[in-house]
């Protein structure tokens, strides 16, 4: 490879790097793509909820041979206390059409997919390749060396698609490494039950799946979520939390999994299966404060490595794939309005990216890490607790008059908070969510 | 629930999992201490794959092997110079096959 030049190297082959190289490659640039793992997706981890719009704007066909589980139906949202949760429920036969929104996937899977896609369109991707240094020249970085040779690959530009623990872009001081209060923590095993079994577990039919998402007292206080998600003959579930909690709190991730799987609420939908890896992965946290330096001379990053997660709708894959597909389109418009890869020309990217859902959204939420960081005792521990207090108080038919019942409701939830503390929350929440 | 809590034992679960060892190069090294800092101590709780353990002598050491390459410990300790933290050589470490 010596002595050759690319237009982009990609490094990662995640969601965000294969979507970049498609990209470029479908348009005839000269690509490049590293990946650490032996294959693509065999250092991947997600939960994993696909979305369809994202992809479609990539690969237009790909569910002609995409390997997709099941398509979503029904969205559970479980507020738990220790032995009882209060939940939302939505389901609905809309979802049930020809091109349905979204998809549960496998990443071990998946990124092989997407990658060979990557190939077919003409990019060079070279797997157990880790890249180790980005090479600059007078502060353009002008390629990458890796554990294969110490020799510099050349390339007019390098898209940074390293993912959630990037190395390469902050030890090249080209942003900062993440902070323990900007990245959770996720623990996840894969269940495999009978199809069959799962169908009936959670009412559904054919290809449709059922999805939960959870919080409370089972992250012990600490800013966290749970899910739980149906694949075709398998379910994937975990939990995860902020490392800056974790650290402080020095609860153990795999204890929290194991007392999750073990609550009532969860043990009889996973009973009798059969556990076949268990996994660990950072998802970013920060929100836009948090988003770094997105382009200079001779570079851009994507994805997760640039903080591009929104945590509130725990979407990663879908910000990531636009992102690499925005990076890819920047590159080929400068490249074929015959400009060089300067920081000026390459903030095309960053003006694209303002302009679609991913900054959009990302700046919409812009308050929210903060405000459940600090808030966490009383988002994770208090409310759920008082919800299911609440709910109890509502159904329990004891011969306790109704009135006394609320009363009681009522008077926990002050007693627990204040009424300027329930107040405040409540302002607070709604000012970070507008 | 508690009692399978404790029962628990996380080389089960990595048991489960692909790993290609490169061995006599591990990518995670602590620096030589006499006492611990509050968040190297904290990684033998924390580490998803219990890869740091407390020694008799109360220092922590580290056994990379079961390493899910998630990065936890280098948020938390590669900047303090507590550890120094890098990928395994392309091809080696963890293997997801469904991740
Ligand atoms: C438990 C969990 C559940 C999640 N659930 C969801 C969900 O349901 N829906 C959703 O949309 N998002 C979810 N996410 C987030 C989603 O997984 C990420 O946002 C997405 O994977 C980011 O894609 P990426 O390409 O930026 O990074 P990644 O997919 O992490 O890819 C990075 C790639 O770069 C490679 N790499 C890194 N450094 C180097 C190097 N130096 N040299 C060569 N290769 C390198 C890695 O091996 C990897 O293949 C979840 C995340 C986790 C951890
Ligand atoms: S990278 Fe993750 S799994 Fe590996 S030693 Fe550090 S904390 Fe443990």
């Amino acid at each position: 490879m010596s002595g050759e030049k690319f237009d982009a190297i990609v490094i990662g082959a995640g969601m965000a790097g294969n979507a970049a190289a498609y990209t470029m490659a479908s348009r005839g640039l000269k690509v490049l793509q590293l990946e650490r793992g032996e294959y693509p997706g065999s250092k991947n981890v997600q939960g994993a909820i696909m979305y369809a719009n994202m992809l479609e704007e990539i690969i237009p066909n790909f569910r002609d041979d995409a390997p997709l589980e099941r398509h979503l139906v029904e969205q559970r949202f479980w507020m738990m206390d220790d032995t009882s949760h209060v939940g939302i429920q939505y389901r609905s036969d809309d979802f049930n059409g020809s091109t349905p929104e979204r998809y549960t996937i496998i990443r071990a899977q998946f990124d092989r997919w997407f990658s060979r896609k990557v190939r077919e369109a003409g990019a060079i991707v070279l797997c157990e390749t880790t890249a180790t240094e980005l090479a600059q020249e007078g502060g353009k970085v002008i390629g990458v060396r890796t554990d294969r040779t110490g020799d510099v690959i050349l390339a007019d530009t390098v898209v940074l698609a390293e993912g959630a623990n990037g190395l390469l872009g902050a030890r090249a001081g080209l942003r900062q490494t993440s902070t323990s209060e900007s990245v959770a923590l996720a623990v996840k095993e894969i269940h495999f039950l009978p199809e069959d079994v799962i169908d009936q577990r959670f009412g559904l039919h054919g290809n449709e799946g059922c999805v939960i998402e959870a919080a409370g007292t089972i992250s012990r206080g600490m800013a966290g979520l749970a899910f739980l998600y149906t694949n075709k003959e398998s379910i994937s579930l975990g939990i995860g939390c902020l490392v800056s909690d974790f650290a402080a709190t020095c609860e153990s991730p795999y204890e929290l999994l194991e007392a999750f799987k073990n609550h009532s609420s969860i043990k009889h939908l996973i009973a009798d299966s059969e556990v076949k890896e268990y996994a660990a992965h950072l998802i970013p946290e920060g929100g836009y404060k948090a988003i770094p330096a997105l382009f200079g001379d001779g570079w851009v990053v994507v994805g997760d490595a640039a903080q591009l997660n929104n945590a509130v709708h725990r979407e990663g894959s879908n910000l990531a794939m636009t992102s690499g597909r925005i990076a890819g389109e920047a590159i080929f418009e400068v490249k074929s309005r015959g400009g060089r890869m300067t920081k000026r020309n390459l903030a095309l990217y960053k003006t694209m990216l303002d302009d679609s859902f991913v900054i959009k959204d990302l700046r919409k939420y812009k308050d929210m890490p903060a405000l459940l960081h600090t808030n966490s005792r009383n988002f994770f521990m208090t409310y759920p607790k008082l919800m299911s207090e609440a709910s109890k108080n509502f159904m329990r038919v004891d011969g306790t008059p109704k009135i006394e019942n609320e009363r009681a409701t009522t008077a926990a939830f002050i007693k627990a908070r204040s009424r300027w503390g329930l107040v405040s929350d409540a302002v607070r929440l709604a000012l970070a969510w507008r | 629930m508690t009692v399978a809590v404790t029962k628990l034992r996380v080389e089960d679960k990595l048991f489960q999992n692909r790993y290609l060892v490169d061995q006599g190069r591990p990518h995670i090294k602590v620096r030589p201490h006499e006492h611990p800092s509050a968040n190297l101590l904290a990684l033998t709780r924390i580490c998803p794959a219990k890869c740091y353990e407390l020694n008799d002598k109360g220092q922590v050491e580290i056994a990379a092997d079961g390493c899910m390459e998630c990065g936890t410990c280098r948020v938390l300790c590669e900047a303090s110079g507590d550890i120094t933290w890098n990928y395994p050589r392309g091809g080696f470490g963890v293997l997801f096959k469904f991740g």
